[in-house]
């Protein structure tokens, strides 16, 4: 196995405590085991899964794949993971710009970052030189100006909200102006650790790279042939944006905290809007060839689908210059946009407050900085509404916010909002791209038959592809099929898409695993009571019915079946040691 | 509930892909349910529960497919790789498999949606639905055809040696499909200017389901679209052409909307259209002779040889139909950049892909262009093979 193409297979370990620093060989094993990402953080997680989120013992994991660095289309991600604040789960967030490709110029596959310094500090990682820097860092500083303080390299920062112990607090990194979900930016906050700054002099080795370039091809010619990314409507026009109205058009926009589920305001709220009102211009990733980003002419970042629609219809705002100032806040405060929309759309539905009552720009600045009613919404919806003796209002599953496309549209979509290892989140198994953007096929959004299956197979493909580090995006016009041509033109190592989907499985298995040993069952795998009683917003020609609750259990446990998990939704000894997981009893 | 696959089987009958009775597919839900039965059914079993797909299809095509296959599998070491823009871009290439045996089955369904099975047939994966499965089914016997006729074109000229029975079949495959051509005599009916979205919708789901009845497609897909009242009504991607009902988009072209999203990956195409010329409905398909034709080329020593598709530099021209290259979408190689500007008369071919015709008012003459150009275009095959 030729390790040193496509990994450097050495991860660094940094003990903040003890202000250490080691490197850990990894083996071949391992990487054909886990790729890498996604996978291989979540094996150096398992030992600690069991500890709370700011045990000092909690590792914070930074992690390329095979893939970071290699000039594969879209593969310059980093997964992070760790457990989240929010959720109490494990937790693997995919993070874009240039931090990863400049970790593993460094030389280093990834960073395992335990332990708590005493005062807040640094980490400057120039190649082989480690050293723990001051924190510069005032706390009136933004996101953006702590960013703009590493002119080299790439860094990773926290933002204010971390620092006022914010649950859904994020990482923020050079080059992405998204903001990752789970809280992990607190993890960071809680081991006293305000950036990472990475430079890399090195180059990330490839074994062939003309088969690699012939493998690039035929992933770019999918992206040109696929609507959803590359079409005159698509992303790379109008950003991940451009779904606004087809979700409403299909009546699943949720609006009011999901008392409604289509926009009907007069105000346009959509991507073209947007582009009609400011102008906008494209935006990437560093190495992406989409640029599913958009910037106003003025240099802010349009809101991406989920935190504009989270911070429009589901507020009831319905002001788009309201809409940007909102999300440019929640990037430069470090929080996640899509958990602090979430919040106040619970917030105003318990306190009964109508939108012109709410002060939304006030709330979520409140949140960042911890006061007022911040102080409490903070801790998320979940926490919120159970104080509130509303723990029903929440529209979350395992604690995490459900995003912008509700689950009584697309059945699918319900099923994996319920069993996602990091809870209710669309992105690990995709259903809208069957359920919504026709792709790979259309699929019946209404019905739950044939579903289980799928999501359990689309589980596996985006733990694989989390792993590789590339981006989920790419998806909806390309497949591992072609990605293990890049891997193994990457890596000089025979691989099919088949084995890519078996240590997806893996690593999703062992995810579970690990909720399991967190105590997690089948009773937190569930959707919020509303949509089981509740119809959706009916018009031209569709009927959003409540999901029948029956069929979503046998759904339910049909998956199980399929995922190899007992009825109860835990994973099986026998299943884990067939994926040559080893196995733990939970204390 | 229907037997597992029977819209699919049905498809697959009608399109003389396969005889009544010859598709096999296996949907794996809880476990796996059949639709028929086969002598070695545990060899597609084993292989289904290995690699754990939805669904599998396996099936003998009827002829010609059967003997074009045959004699492309022959000819091939492990895979088949023809030059058409469905293999290229989706397919990428067809394996050949040796034996009917579950692990050389495992082995190439890993790596490829599809094999051929010489003596059995094609084996084809659908890991989200059976849809996948009969769609890479459909687009294998689609792209061996092309290749057959395209290599029999240059075994005739002295380039390239098939074996003796290659003029067989070629000439028993021109006399079925040139009496297939000759039987094309249902046209639309919906008459234009359309003087409603109502009217519009009809009119698409008609020339749509015509496109497919009368052969002028692979696998269901192609496209279509009409301009009303400043919007193009288009086909959604991978919308199956003879069920367009609730499968097309409207999309206003004053930029308010991104509905269009989910419309066809020629949508930019179809709009350049329209932007450039006065037409008012566009139709595009695969039509095997005007694919083949479009692949057909003498200078050997061209600088560009292999990468006519994207790089022709020549005017080509079947008669008065221009053949441009260009990819499937968008981007700087994509139709959207040669195909709109080729549009003067009845119609376009691009290379390797498919032939784009537009119309005045309705889908009557756009329709009548694709089926003229496709007899046209095998008129001419017909004249260089000395058929």
């Amino acid at each position: 196995m030729p390790i040193n193409f496509g990994r450097t297979g050495r991860v660094l370990l940094i003990d903040a405590t003890e202000r250490s620093v080691s490197a850990i060989e990894t083996g071949s094993n391992a990487a054909a085991f886990f790729i890498g990402g996604r996978g291989m953080a979540g094996n150096f997680l398992r030992p600690f899964a069991h500890l709370p989120f700011d045990s000092p013992q909690m590792p914070l994991i930074f992690m390329t794949g095979p893939l970071t660095g290699t000039g594969t289309p879209c593969s310059e991600i980093l997964s992070v993971m760790s457990k989240s604040p929010l959720t109490r789960t494990v937790f693997p967030f995919s993070a874009g710009g240039t931090f990863g490709s400049e970790l593993k110029k460094a030389g280093w596959d990834g960073i395992i970052l335990t332990g708590k310094s005493l005062t807040p500090c640094g980490i400057i990682i120039e190649d082989r030189a480690i050293n723990f820097g001051q924190n510069h860092f005032t706390p009136e500083m933004n996101v953006s100006q702590r960013l703009a303080c590493f002119s080299t390299g790439a860094a990773a920062v926290t933002g204010p909200a971390a620092e006022h112990g914010v649950l859904f607090s994020s990482i923020s990194f050079s080059g992405d102006t998204q903001q990752g979900r789970g809280g992990l930016g607190l993890v960071m906050e809680t081991k006293n650790i305000r950036y990472i700054h990475v430079r890399g002099s090195g180059t990330v080795s490839v074994y062939d790279r003309e088969k690699l370039a012939a493998a690039g091809e035929d992933i770019l010619r999918l992206v040109s042939a696929s609507p959803v990314l590359a079409g005159e409507r698509g992303f790379s026009r109008y950003g991940t944006g451009a779904l606004f109205d087809l979700v409403n058009s299909r009546r699943m926009l949720p609006c009011l905290n999901f008392r409604k589920t289509c926009y009907d305001g007069t105000d346009p709220l959509n991507a073209c809007a947007y582009d009609r009102s400011y102008g906008t211009v494209s935006h990437g990733c560093a190495g992406c060839d989409i640029h599913c980003g958009r910037k106003l002419a003025d240099g802010r970042p349009v809101p991406e689908y989920n935190a504009m629609a989270h911070l429009s219809a589901l507020t009831g705002n319905s002001s788009i210059e309201r809409t940007l100032l909102t999300s440019a806040m929640c990037a430069e405060k470090g929080m996640d946009p899509v958990s602090a929309a979430s919040t106040i759309a619970c917030y105003m539905e318990i306190s009964g407050k109508s939108p012109d009552e709410c002060d939304i720009v006030g709330l979520i600045e409140d949140i960042a900085l911890s006061r007022n009613e911040g102080a409490l919404l903070k801790s998320g919806s979940l926490r919120y509404a159970a104080a509130a003796s509303k723990p029903g209002l929440s529209m979350s599953v395992k604690g995490l916010e459900l995003p912008a496309f509700d689950p009584r549209g697309a059945y699918g979509t319900a099923l994996s909002y319920a069993v996602s290892t990091r809870g209710g989140c669309y992105s690990d198994a995709c259903a809208i791209s069957h359920e919504i953007l026709r792709k790979p096929v259309a699929t019946d959004r209404f019905t739950f038959s044939r579903k289980p299956r799928m999501i359990r197979l689309t589980e596996d493909a985006r733990s694989a592809v989390d792993s590789l580090s590339v981006c989920g995006n790419i998806f909806f016009a390309a497949s591992l099929e072609e990605y293990a041509r890049a891997l193994c033109a990457v890596t000089g190592t025979e691989t099919t898409g088949h084995d890519l989907m078996l240590a997806g499985e893996r690593i999703n298995y062992n995810e579970r695993i690990m909720n399991y040993l967190c105590g997690f069952t089948s009773a937190d795998d569930d959707l919020p009571a509303r949509f089981f009683t509740d119809p959706g917003t009916p018009g031209a020609g569709i009927s959003i019915p409540p999901i029948d609750r029956n069929r979503f259990l046998e759904a339910r446990s049909i998956y199980y079946r399929i995922r190899g998990l007992s009825p109860e939704g835990l994973p099986l000894e026998k299943k884990s040691l067939e994926l040559g997981l080893s196995w733990t009893d939970p204390d | 509930m229907d037997r597992p696959g029977l819209k699919y089987s049905s498809k697959l009958v009608e399109s003389g892909l396969c005889e009544d009775g010859a598709p096999l597919f296996g949907i794996m839900e809880d476990g796996i349910t059949w639709s028929g039965s086969i002598q070695e059914q545990h060899i597609p079993e084993e292989a289904l529960n290995t690699l754990n797909f939805g669904s599998i299809l396996f099936a003998q095509t009827a002829e010609p497919f059967r003997s074009i296959i045959e004699l492309l599998a022959e000819e091939a070491q492990s895979s088949i790789a023809p030059d058409d823009s469905e293999t290229r871009t989706f397919l990428h290439e067809i394996p050949v498999i040796n034996s009917f045996t579950p692990g050389e089955i495992i082995t190439a369904l890993k790596r490829r949606k599809g094999a051929i099975i010489p003596g059995r047939g094609i084996i084809a994966a659908g890991p989200v639905t059976p849809e996948q499965a009969f769609v890479t089914f459909s687009s294998i016997c689609f792209s061996c055809y092309i290749k057959f006729f395209s290599d029999y074109y240059y075994h005739t000229r002295g380039v390239k040696k098939l074996p003796d029975r290659a003029e067989k079949i070629a000439s028993h495959a021109l006399s079925e499909y040139g009496s297939a051509l000759q039987k094309i005599n249902a046209f639309p009916s919906a008459k234009g200017p359309f003087s409603s979205d109502k009217e519009v919708y009809a009119a698409i789901t008609e020339a749509g389901r015509l496109t497919v009845s009368s052969g002028m497609v692979d696998s269901f897909f192609g496209n279509v679209s009409a301009l009303f009242n400043d919007c193009i009504y288009i086909t959604q991607t991978g919308a199956s052409l003879d069920e367009l009902e609730g499968c097309i988009d409207c999309c206003p072209l004053d930029n308010s909307s991104t509905c269009a999203i989910t419309s066809s990956s020629e949508y930019s195409a179809h709009r350049a259209l329209y932007n450039l010329t006065n037409r008012r409905t566009v139709l595009h398909g695969h039509p095997r002779f005007s694919v083949i034709m479009s692949l057909l080329c003498d200078r050997h020593e061209c600088s560009n040889r292999g990468r006519c598709h994207t790089a022709c530099k020549e005017d080509r021209l079947i008669n008065d139909i221009p053949i441009v290259p260009g990819e499937i979408g968008t981007g700087p190689r994509g139709l959207v950049q040669t195909m709109p500007a080729a549009m003067k008369g009845r119609g376009v071919i691009v290379h390797g892909h498919g032939l784009f015709t537009a119309g005045a008012c309705d889908f009557t003459d756009a329709f009548t262009s694709l089926v003229d150009i496709e007899r046209m275009c095998f008129e001419e095959y017909c004249k260089l093979v000395q058929f």
